[in-house]
């Protein structure tokens, strides 16, 4: 094997990664408002101000779109585009690419947040962009694979580092998902029927719906935790085999899972029974990443002590297992006749969105801001230990709210009578959820609160240090302070 | 299912099971160690080749046998129907029977007594409340106080009557309520004052010159269903207009959407919903709503 030429020498391509991550804090904060509004809505529903586009549906899909793709979505792109250079030790391939890759997204979020308050909607959750916007996304993940994989394919060390698998994964099964759950028949510039119907449509949009859980918000979030957590802690990833074991048994085994989404509906029994088999198969193989990240720290547990960016990873991953068995469970036919359709959900995806997606994106944006911008580290180190316990404490109000809340409702529902009539009417319920929405709302606020804290320090790194010159703009492929700690 | 599409479905199930086992257990062997693979990545990331840990093999390989089970005792492999026979529309009969069988036995008790008798009995009011809290409360609301566009069913004002057996009807064959539009049989002149009119009907300081213009415009186009006097028809479910009960609304701006635009209303049948003796309990709670007569 040829010696890999030093970091030095190696012209990395940033500016995207910049933008990217810069953009993964505006949108964090942008969905995450629009979701703390939600949470008021539901309490306070006069929060529409009797305006068509802020009433609670139409902002609903605007923050769960926000939150993913916008947020979620730039995280990748940005993480995805420095782990590749830096594990294949090579620039970016087609950085044009790349830097249209960021333009394009920025476009897509912009039509979502401009067609979504308007009404204009597929009608499929997590899939609402109509028809134009939905080729512009293929056209942009299209060229995203074409970049991340030319990449790849240029490097210039032999073995392709675990990171690296995961992102692909996601990038090439994301794609799929799209393109299919996607193809509609246009009838107007901005409405379409969707191509399947009945049962067909919904199978379709929750294998879709599922596979964006464990691919967009797990696969590719385990490629962030793979660099990011043993680069922080400084230690080898824990295994290679488990890597390998976890690795195809994840990506294999996801496919199944989309029918938990629909037990007891007009879905085939078979369908429903293979569903929940899978789901539940897949929870050893989901378990496997948060190993491999969580033991990585094995004889390095005191860095968890005073690093708070190390505390945002390994909570994370804490988050990351507690959801991946509790979904497992929830898709267990009888437990799902409980959990299905009350606060019990929301509180599973928050679970993983807030605790998971959310804090392993905050640490990894920690660790990359004074790389990308050329400083020694955060501006406050005292400020991400507060944000750590900000976002800790409100996703734990948030995720506590929503069970008892879950598992009140599920419980009132099915409540029956001596006499064989239902013992609550769903406005008792709604009535009885009241304390846990506004317990939500709290939650919510805190964790946002974070976010804003994280903003003014992200903002604080980013300017020049009194009495210094903004190397970067002289050389912005310059070499890049090492993270050691 | 054809033949082609069970086999496809169980072999690729049985197959993702199989595959799943044998990459366990082909990567199972290993001894820990504090060597590396000796691969590096950017500078200093480096990775163990720790084996799998045991408990989680025993997990995995716990999920899977369950997972096993559970399709040979379920449907799942495509046509095969699983040896307990189970389908989720014999699990709802059963659940349905045992409710069904339940009420049965209150039911028995109602006997044939007529909806007014059956109101006095609070065991029956106790039940018709559930009915109408299950039933009927997204409209009428759960104190049956109604809402705008839906009656009130706890006042004494009914507009398709209030005895026993004109609410039976009502429930179970629903009502279709409708007020033509009149914008077009109306100038602007007369459809003010006719909405003025309507609004004060019962206002003794109200203009009388203006109520008598308006009353000859009344007695065209609307004395027909509402009548001469004002005071509606239950049979068609024309409200009275000289109360203080508006169901679309007493403001002038209400009044005139009505007057001009009209308004359509829609009870549902509740026939093929309730069972007969649901429909009696119900209307037995809703007859004992009414406040006694003063």
């Amino acid at each position: 094997m040829n010696s890999p030429p030093a970091a030095a020498a190696v012209p990395y391509h940033d500016t995207v990664i910049r933008q990217f991550i810069i953009m993964t804090v505006v949108w964090g904060i942008v969905g995450m408002t629009v979701g703390v509004l939600l949470a008021a809505q539901l309490i306070w529903p006069e929060l529409n101000f009797d305006t068509p586009w802020l009433t609670y549906s139409r902002l609903r899909p605007l923050h769960t779109n926000a939150v993913i793709f916008a947020f979620g979505g730039c995280a990748l792109f940005g993480t995805s585009y420095w782990v590749a250079q830096r594990t294949c030790r090579t620039p970016l391939f087609a950085p044009k690419l790349a830097a249209f890759t960021f333009w394009g997204w920025q476009l897509v979020i912009l039509a979502a947040a401009i067609t979504l308050p308007l009404g204009l909607t597929q009608g499929k959750e997590y899939a609402e962009l109509e028809w134009p916007i939905d080729l512009l996304i293929a056209v942009v993940w299209v060229s995203y694979a074409v970049v991340f994989f030319g990449t790849l394919v240029k490097r210039t060390v032999s073995h392709i580092y675990v990171a690296n698998w995961f992102y692909g994964a996601f990038i090439i099964t994301v794609a799929v998902l799209h393109i299919v759950n996607s193809a509609a028949i246009p009838y107007s510039p901005f409405r379409s029927y969707s191509a399947y119907s009945g049962a067909v449509d919904a199978m379709v949009q929750w294998w879709y719906g599922h596979n964006a859980v464990g691919f967009f918000l797990t696969a590719g979030f385990l490629g962030m935790m793979d660099y990011f957590v043993p680069k922080q802690a400084g230690r080898p990833i824990y295994s290679y085999r488990l890597s390998i074991v976890h690795f195809w048994a994840l990506i294999s085994i996801y496919m199944w899972a989309g029918p938990h989404h629909l037990m007891y509906t007009a879905l085939p029994d078979w369908a429903q029974s293979l569903g929940m088999v899978f789901s539940l198969i897949l929870l050893a193989p989901s378990w496997g990443g948060m190993i491999n990240g969580v033991m990585t720290l094995s004889g390095a547990w005191h860095k968890l002590r005073d690093d708070p960016i190390l505390k945002f990873l390994i909570v994370s991953l804490s988050f990351y297992g507690m959801s991946t068995f509790e979904g497992p469970m929830m898709s267990i036919k009888t437990v799902n006749a409980l959990s299905h359709y009350t606060d019990w959900t929301i509180g599973h995806v928050h679970s993983g969105a807030l605790g998971w997606v959310a804090m392993i994106t905050v640490g990894s944006v920690y660790m990359l801001i004074p790389r990308l911008f050329n400083k020694p580290k955060m501006h406050s180190v005292p400020a991400i230990n507060l944000h750590f316990w900000l976002a800790t404490i409100g996703t734990v109000l948030y995720i506590t709210a929503m069970w008892i809340a879950g598992v009140m409702q599920g419980l009132m529902w099915r409540a029956v009578s001596d006499d064989g009539t239902l013992t609550y009417s769903f406005v008792e319920s709604l009535k009885a959820t009241y304390p846990f929405y506004a317990l939500r709302l709290l939650g919510g606020l805190v964790f946002l609160s974070g976010m804003l804290v994280m903003a003014w320090n992200v903002w604080k790194t980013t300017q020049p240090l009194p009495g210094t010159r903004p190397e970067r703009d002289a050389n912005p492929h310059a070499a890049l302070p090492e993270a050691q700690s | 299912m054809s033949t082609f599409w069970h086999w496809f479905i169980a072999a690729i199930a049985v197959g993702s099971i199989i595959g799943c086992l044998v990459l366990l257990f082909g990567n199972a062997r290993g001894t820990p160690g504090e060597g590396t693979t000796g691969h590096v990545w950017d500078d200093d990331l480096r990775e163990y080749n720790n084996p799998l840990p045991r408990w989680w093999l025993n997990l995995f390989i716990l999920t899977i046998v369950f997972g096993v089970g559970y399709l040979i005792y379920y449907p799942g492999l495509g046509g095969f129907t699983g040896s307990s026979g189970w389908t989720q529309k014999k699990q709802l009969e059963q659940r349905m029977a045992e409710v069904q069988a339940k009420r049965q036995a209150v039911y028995a008790r109602l006997g044939d007594r007529d909806i007014a008798a059956l109101a006095q009995d609070p065991a029956v009011r106790s039940l018709g409340r559930e009915v109408f809290l299950g039933n009927c409360a997204g409209c009428h609301g759960a104190d049956a106080q109604g809402a705008r566009g839906f009656p009130n069913l706890a006042d004494r004002d009914w507009i398709y009557g209030g005895t026993p057996e004109a609410i039976l009807a009502s429930i179970t064959q629903g009502r279709q309520g409708q007020m033509p539009p009149f914008s077009a049989a109306l100038d602007a002149k007369a459809a003010d004052e006719l909405i003025d009119t309507v609004q004060h009907w019962a206002d003794p300081a109200f203009n009388p010159a203006r109520r008598a213009t308006a009353m000859q415009q009344f007695a065209l186009t609307c004395a027909a269903c509402h009548g001469a006097d004002g005071r509606g028809n239950a049979l068609i479910g024309a409200p009275n207009l000289t109360d203080k009960v508006w169901l679309h609304g007493g403001s002038r701006e209400a009044i005139r959407e009505t007057v001009l635009f009209g308004r359509r209303s829609n009870m549902p049948a509740h026939k093929d919903i309730l069972s007969a003796d649901d429909i009696r309990v119900v209307a037995g709670y809703v007859y004992g709503l009414a406040p006694p007569a003063p």
